[in-house]
């Protein structure tokens, strides 16, 4: 636990009610989408977190700004529990940490013009009077490379790039010290992509800001993130600075992820040959016991049925580099290309 | 390439107004309505034209001597009723109160359902199953028989006929928005409106009241026709507004008894009826049309039965 | 199934109680003098002491509604007012004359309604489809009773003139009797409610058809080479008919209970002509029983329309 830590998770867990079909009765079994986090996330850093669809990181992402309540667990904003604070308690909080979502079209109400949209922040928190407000929404578009004088537009006016700027101007408007970024790139063309991330980068020196930036595509992650999480079926597997993550991953499920990362550069030494995972990613709802990786893990032995391994330094690292695995991988080892696991479930 | 006139932004309001405006259907019963409103404005200018106020009775030129009312000619431009009265002079006062009725028990209807579905849609729970359910009750009651017994009991008249007809009729717009509520409750939006610190009310008139505007404007020219009907079926049992104010449903209850002699006691106030309900109907489908135009088709095509 | 079937008839039984509750304080709970609407203006204190201790009147409130509701367990709708003749029966000889309209008339908006909707749906945008949507919304737009009214004068009055009484209004004829005779009175109703209702089903069904018709199935029927009847009767008009058949229990349950405005355009001796008459005469047992009558009629019809649903689409089951 550092002492810049802007966020902290401790063990939390974000649990959903889910009717069972069947036809009389009906029990309702719970849905732990996110199943015991704990994180740091640390000023001015961007902390990448990585996964499947449906491993959970949407669900914590929403948790970290309280979109969301968890279950249990406690969330540490500056060393303040939000945990449980109620919506009233919450609006200081919300002024210091805000979100950037993932689609373009549906984040930005289409009946709304944009400089009423970008100034909500100003109205919501009542700050400055209103024709202050206007200047200062028009510096913010500015500031995020929008013509001011497309303030009286509507969303439908513009394109997919243009208005995730549109939220990234809304989510700064106050000054935020944390952003949580929801796969902000991942609806937009690869050219648009760029160009979003170096905003994100540029406003980041500029602002001072922290991101939490969530995707399932690891070559944007290495791009922007100083460290690395990741992230599987509601738990966190391997966490490590962006380089290490890449040339020396430990997990086995990471060393997959990172096979399906296409190369470009011919050259590159290929440490990740392409691994398979066999068999189907599994329900939430049911989740495998010991580690919950372990059905499909090429490397499974008995023990990893029976106890989950605990994220911690592995095989020599030091304390930036925790893992959750009981057989990690060590330097120069490779997995087998298409191994099928050793342990069936 | 030449640089061209500047590309005009037009918001989702301003697209609309310009399919409306070239939809021919819509301008002509637009123009109907003008027409029909400029007949009741001017009711006491054509009263003073013609010398005949709506509930005089000309017993001698109205009448012929053996009682009957007497047809459309240079006194009586539309001819005269059992009682020698002014057909044309009445039917203009009656559209004042088809009109004002339509209108206002339509507003109301549309206010009260907008705002009950909003906030049914937004809370959701139990608010929401308890309002809810409530709407489901008011549209299963029997609705024609109980504002009779209701006006019945309270005793007939303007006021009571607007809250009536907006009473039986803002149940099927509350639960239109409500569905289209919850189904805003879940869009990144209003998720991001709740990141940014915004509360309940907020968001329900800020976020979703835009949103649902459009369905609201449908439903609300759609429900003036069906209240003008509303208000004549109500007058022609007689609980409508009392005579001897004139309305169209109490003229055609004179009509019942006189037809067979007086055809125009009929056709006359029945085609006023009929022009103005068939008018606004057709106004409120181009207006559905326009607001948008890949609708659901079966929204909005049958009526509360009234049989 | 069991559940389901339980829970809509739990539901159905509480709004019939609702409306039922409604009645009663519209008329004895809110403050007036039923004694005097009974016994007449002019009335002495004495004559109203006595209707009122007749009628239980003097007892408080909660006591006249308890005793109301098990008399209408019971089955009991009390007398009317003004004859004393049971309500009960009052609505067993004006049952069958609402129900020949309503059964009739339902026949009719069925044919001519899903039959023009169809029709306009499969040929869109042409002079027939163009003709056909005018028209239902001519007579959607018309209140019931100008209907009624337009069709005395033209078919019945007009002919008559010419010589021909083929439809005259202000009677009826029981089936029993001569099944001609009760065709004969009742041609005009039927017509004026099949207009009217049959206007809405039209609009209904070309709607929905026009959905069906785009939607992907249809296109992959017609590749397979189907012929085009098939596809437009069995496939796309089946998927049509759920808002038909919702709509259709709630036009006959509330038809059954009284076409009030039709009975009193042409003169029928139905429940809506009876309920009418007695809401401008205050006759409160007859008003009562008749607006019970016709909630209840109006549930069994929903109840029924929404089992053959479920029977017809389980994901209504699960709702």
């Amino acid at each position: 636990m550092t002492a810049d830590a802007l966020i902290q998770l401790r063990d939390v867990v974000k649990e959903f009610p889910v009717q069972s079909r069947a036809a009389f009765g009906g029990r309702s079994e719970r849905l732990q989408a996110v199943a015991g986090v704990s994180l740091e996330l640390r000023r001015g850093e961007t902390l990448g977190l990585v996964g499947e669809s449906g491993c959970g990181k949407s669900t914590l992402a929403r948790c970290v700004v309280r979109l969301l309540q968890p279950s249990t667990g406690q969330i540490l904003f500056d060393g303040q529990d939000i945990s449980t604070a109620s919506h009233a308690e919450l609006a200081p909080y919300r002024r210091r940490m805000q979100m950037i979502f993932q689609d373009p079209y549906g984040s930005l109400n289409p009946r709304r013009r944009v400089g009423s949209i970008i100034g909500d922040p100003f109205a919501i928190h009542d700050v400055g009077p209103a024709g202050e407000r206007r200047r200062k929404v028009q510096d913010l578009m500015a500031l995020v490379g929008l013509n001011p004088e497309h303030y009286n537009r509507f969303p439908s006016d513009f394109s997919g790039g243009q208005r995730q700027r549109i939220g990234i101007a809304r989510a700064i408007a106050l000054r935020p010290e944390l952003v949580v970024c929801d796969e902000p790139v991942s609806a937009l063309d690869v050219s648009i992509q760029a160009q979003i991330l170096n905003l994100l980068d540029e406003l980041q020196g500029e602002l001072g800001l922290t991101y939490l930036f969530i995707s399932h595509d690891l070559a944007v992650v290495r791009h922007v993130s100083d460290r690395v999480a990741v992230m599987y079926l509601g738990r966190i597997v391997e966490i490590a600075p962006s380089e290490a993550l890449y040339e020396q991953a430990r997990h086995p499920y990471t060393r997959a992820l990172l096979s399906a990362v296409p190369v470009f550069d011919p050259d590159e030494t290929r440490t990740n040959a392409s691994v398979e995972l066999t068999g189907d990613p599994p329900s939430p709802l049911d989740p495998p016991r010991g580690c919950r990786f372990h059905p499909r893990c090429p490397r499974a032995q008995s023990r990893c049925a029976a106890e989950e391994p605990q994220l911690i330094p592995r095989a020599g690292d030091g304390p930036e580099h925790t893992t959750a695995c009981h057989f990690p991988l060590v330097e120069g080892e490779t997995m087998a290309i298409g191994a099928a696991p050793r342990m069936t479930p | 390439m030449s640089a061209g006139p500047p590309i005009r932004s037009r918001g989702p309001w301003e697209l609309a107004f310009e399919r409306l405006r070239r939809d021919r259907a819509a301008i002509a019963s637009a123009v109907t309505i003008v027409f029909a409103l400029v007949v009741a404005l001017a009711a006491p200018l054509l009263a003073q034209l013609t010398g005949h106020s709506p509930i005089e009775q000309f017993t001698a030129t109205g009448l012929s001597p053996t009682g009957i009312p007497v047809g459309p000619g240079r006194e009586f431009w539309l001819g005269t009723d059992g009682l020698g009265r002014d057909v044309l002079v009445r039917i203009a006062y009656g559209t004042r109160i088809s009109l004002l009725v339509g209108v206002l028990a339509s507003a109301l209807a549309v206010l009260i359902g907008a705002i009950v579905g909003i906030a049914a849609g937004w809370h959701g729970g139990a608010v929401d199953t308890f309002l809810s359910r409530f709407m489901d009750v008011v549209l299963s009651l029997p609705f024609l028989i109980l504002a009779l017994a209701l006006a019945a009991l309270v005793g007939p008249g303007l006021g009571v006929s607007i809250f009536l007809i907006a009473f039986f009729s803002w149940a099927s717009v509350g639960r239109i928005v409500r569905s289209e509520a919850r189904a805003i409750r879940e869009r990144e939006y209003v998720q991001a409106a709740r990141a940014l610190g915004a509360g309940s009310a907020r968001i329900m008139f800020v976020e979703m009241l835009p949103v649902v505007s459009a369905t609201v404007i449908v439903y609300a020219t759609l429900l003036i026709p069906s209240s003008i009907a509303f208000e004549a079926t109500l007058s022609f049992l007689g609980l409508g507004v009392p005579p001897p104010t004139p309305t169209w449903g109490n003229m055609l209850t004179d009509a019942m008894a006189y037809y067979k002699v007086a055809w125009w006691l009929l056709l006359f106030p029945g085609a006023a009826l009929l022009g103005i309900t068939y008018a606004f109907n057709v106004l409120g489908d181009s207006v559905r049309d326009a607001l948008d135009p890949k609708h659901d088709q079966t929204i909005g095509a049958g009526r509360g039965g009234d049989a | 199934m069991i559940g389901f079937l339980l829970r809509r008839i739990a539901w159905g039984a509480l709004v019939v109680w609702l409306v039922a509750t409604l009645v009663f304080v519209v008329y004895f709970a809110v403050p007036r003098d039923v004694a005097r609407l009974i016994a007449g203006r002019q009335a002495s204190e004495e004559t109203l002491a006595v209707v009122r201790a007749r009628l239980g009147l003097d007892q408080p409130i909660l006591v006249q509604y308890g005793r109301f509701l098990g008399r209408l367990s019971r089955g009991d709708l009390g007398e009317s007012f003004i004859t004393q003749e049971p309500v009960v029966s009052i609505v067993a000889r004006d049952i069958p004359v609402s129900a020949s309209l309503a059964l009739g008339g339902a026949a009719l908006w069925l044919l001519l309604g899903v039959g023009a909707g169809v029709v306009a749906a499969t040929r869109p945008r042409s002079r027939t489809d163009r003709s056909i949507t005018a028209a239902a919304l001519f007579f959607y737009s018309m209140p019931t009773f100008l209907v009624g009214q337009l069709l005395l004068f033209f078919l019945f009055f007009q002919l008559y003139r010419a010589g021909f009484q083929l439809f005259p209004p202000g009677s009826y004829v029981p089936f029993t009797e001569s099944p001609l005779q009760w065709a004969r009175f009742l041609i005009l109703p039927w017509l004026t409610i099949a207009l009217v209702t049959g206007a809405t089903y039209a609009r209904l069904t070309r709607g929905a058809m026009l959905d069906a018709l785009g939607e992907d199935y249809i296109r992959t029927a017609r590749s397979k080479g189907l012929p085009e009847w098939r596809v437009v009767l069995l496939h796309a008009l089946r998927s049509s008919l759920t808002p038909v058949v919702t709509q259709f229990g709630i036009d006959l349950g509330t038809l059954l209970g009284g076409a009030i405005v039709t009975e009193v355009v042409f003169g029928l001796p139905g429940l809506g002509r009876e309920v009418v008459q007695a809401i401008i005469k205050q006759d409160l047992p007859v008003i009562i029983g008749v607006t019970i009558l016709s909630s209840a009629l109006v549930v069994a019809a929903n109840l029924l329309v929404d089992v053959c649903q479920s029977l017809l689409d389980p994901r209504v089951r699960a709702n």
